[in-house]
């Protein structure tokens, strides 16, 4: 990865973590929209770092922590946040709101809450890609919670069994809801999961974005010479609770600061200015440039039309 | 015409299909090389299209849908088989979450264009964990169809319909039925869902059926025909979308209605088509309408017990001349 291409990685994180921060700002606020904002503050390497070793036809399937993952596959903010805000120019013409966005414009073809619900899906595109002979990878997103569900252990060991070009990112940020991992299961890094299914494996420091970049990069090739697939665990940490409504009165405050310590964006910012490749001057620019995409995604939500009731009843059937 | 069995009339819909179009494959448990002997409605497949389109699965019920669904949002057209109808209930998340919803969330920009048959039906013996009717389930899932055959010629131009569809399309398949030889037109046809059949005009009461208890209807229908009882047979054939019309149309003519299903009683389909009488043809009732069902019990295993479960034509002529 380049210099350049290092700026765009940190300026990606960045984006995500300033969207989201209005997120929960607007969510506050009556006037905009109500509800629970789940996010993913802290954990912005894994979906910037995978998001850049990915091209335009490879295919995300994700999560209700998702924001994140659509921002990195290229998603529009602006499109993001008018269907967050229930209004008829979002992304799925506020049938979605903020836990279900499909971005088919980008190959984000399903965000889906259900934990793990994803999982069989991601193995049914990666089969379709193998069946056309076409050059695409899929790249799953979801947590260490998911790997306990048993549609994971049915699309892995299918995917497994066919070779199928798909990439399992295991986003493990130590809680399944309430519960630590070590409350959820014995086994202490996710990836050694793959092992039941005669797969490659691999751990990685979620919070650093290059290295989650090239462990994708490095499965992606594995897929498409078919020797997929991966399932990549990225250790990292939910600084908030499940959503803006969890108290966290099972997070220790110690262990949130330490986290706080490792945060993924500091540490490109560090890594980078340390070599010299970033000025303090060019990083507020990158945050400057980046408070504009978010403003201006909230003034064209704002701006945009509510759905007709009516509409409803679209879009059910083709 | 050929005479041949409903799983022929599936087998020959699905070769004739697949010769048509590469982008269907077919996937399931024992699709291609299968436990069950003698000839299945995949029979021959794998050995015309190879491994490739006619896959043998692991037993993973939510893998098969999960395969489904992501195989068509690429834009193949999967036929996946859940092999006994409770099965489904390991699949449901996939389908009922999933294929029926992520359209609706995707604000109709994606589509789903799969077919999950499904075998079901009891009269084989084998207790209620292979044997549930669970049509009802699936008809309460908006974002998906829901066809239900009750003859060999049907289920071919249905499947054939159903493939060509772009939405999620369950096809319900019983499995005796299976085994039921009929006239089956040997050309290229279609058959619309969401169209009913009138399987036999009469005059003097509407039974709305679909699937195996065509049959009964027929055998009822024909002891009332001797006592003066002109008896009209309304074949859904499709539960969703549901072909109000001519439900509404028959039940107007003759002023009487009995639904007859093989599901259990409560929360079935036959309380649907009774509501949609009630709003929107009572002034022409001239009898309540009534239900007959299976018991709310499971399928019990025992020949007599089994039997007793399956309403049969003796439960349709009794209720039948209640109204008279």
């Amino acid at each position: 990865m380049d210099n350049q291409e290092k700026k765009k990685l940190l300026r990606m994180m960045l984006l995500i973590r300033r969207f989201e921060e209005k997120l929960v700002a607007l969510s506050k606020d009556p006037q905009k929209f109500g509800g629970m904002m789940i996010v993913c503050t802290g954990q912005e390497a894994v979906a910037a770092g995978a998001g850049a070793a990915l091209l335009p036809e490879d295919v995300i399937v994700t999560n209700h922590r998702s924001h994140g993952h659509l921002l990195a596959k290229g998603a529009e903010p602006d499109l993001i946040m008018a269907e967050i805000f229930g209004r008829r120019t979002g992304y799925n013409k506020g049938k979605s709101g903020t836990l279900h966005i499909a971005a088919p414009e980008v190959n984000a073809l399903c965000t889906t809450t259900v934990v793990g619900g994803g999982i069989p899906i991601a193995m049914g595109t990666a089969f379709a890609a193998q069946y056309m002979n076409k050059d695409y990878v899929t790249v799953c997103f979801f947590g260490n919670g998911a790997s306990d569900e048993g549609s994971f252990h049915e699309a892995l060991n299918m995917a497994s069994l066919w070779n199928l070009p798909v990439i399992f990112v295991c986003e493990n940020n130590v809680y399944s809801g309430a519960q630590r991992q070590e409350e959820h299961t014995k086994v202490k890094d996710i990836a050694d999961r793959a092992v039941a299914y005669a797969m490659r494996g691999e751990v990685v420091d979620g919070n650093d974005a290059l290295a989650v970049y090239e462990a994708v990069q490095r499965a992606r090739e594995e897929c498409l010479s078919g020797a997929g697939p991966v399932l990549i665990e990225c250790k990292t940490y939910r600084w908030g609770g499940h959503g803006t409504a969890d108290m966290q009165l099972y997070q220790p405050q110690e262990e949130i600061a330490g986290w706080k310590e490792k945060c993924p964006i500091k540490k490109l910012q560090a890594d980078l200015q340390q070599a010299g490749v970033l000025t303090e001057q060019e990083f507020q620019q990158m945050e400057s440039d980046v408070e504009q995409i978010v403003e201006q995604a909230v003034r064209f939500a704002e701006a945009s039309p509510w759905p007709e009731p009516a509409e409803a009843l679209e879009d059910v059937y083709v | 015409m050929q005479q041949i069995t409903l799983g022929e009339a599936v087998n020959q819909a699905l070769r004739e299909e697949m010769r048509r179009d590469e982008r269907i494959f077919i996937a399931g448990e024992g699709v291609g090389v299968s436990i069950h002997s003698g000839p299945g409605a995949t029979s021959g497949l794998l050995e015309e299209f190879g491994p490739r389109r006619v896959k043998d699965t692991p037993v993973s019920e939510a893998g098969i849908a999960g395969l489904a669904v992501g195989a068509s949002v690429m834009g193949l057209l999967p036929v996946v088989e859940i092999m006994f109808n409770p099965f489904f209930t390991i699949a449901a998340d996939q389908i009922v979450n999933h294929a029926a919803k992520l359209r609706y969330l995707s604000g109709g920009k994606s589509k789903f264009p799969l077919v999950v048959r499904i075998k079901t039906g009891a009269g084989m013996g084998a207790g209620c964990q292979h044997s549930h009717n669970l049509e009802a389930w699936l008809a309460h899932s908006p974002g998906l169809k829901v066809v239900m055959p009750a003859t060999p010629a049907d289920a071919k131009g249905l499947l054939k319909s159903a493939i060509r569809d772009e939405n999620p399309v369950i096809f319900i398949e019983d499995i005796i039925l299976h085994w039921v030889p009929g006239p089956v037109p040997e050309e290229d046809y279609t058959i619309p869902i969401g169209v009913a059949d009138i399987k036999k005009p009469g005059t003097d009461v509407t039974v709305v059926t679909w699937s195996k208890a065509l049959g009964t209807a027929f055998k009822a229908a024909g002891q009332l025909e001797q006592e003066g009882i002109s008896v009209e047979i309304v074949d859904l054939r499709s539960l969703v979308p549901l072909d109000e019309a001519t439900v509404l149309e028959s039940v107007r003519k003759t002023g009487r209605l009995v639904v007859l299903h093989e599901a259990t009683r409560t929360g079935g389909f036959g309380g649907e088509i009774a509501a949609l009488a009630a709003e929107k043809a009572f002034d022409a009732l001239k009898a309540p309408v009534l239900r007959v069902t299976a018991p709310d019990i499971p399928v019990p295993y025992s020949k007599p017990l089994e039997d007793f479960y399956m309403p049969n034509e003796a439960d349709l002529i009794e209720a039948i001349k209640r109204l008279f």
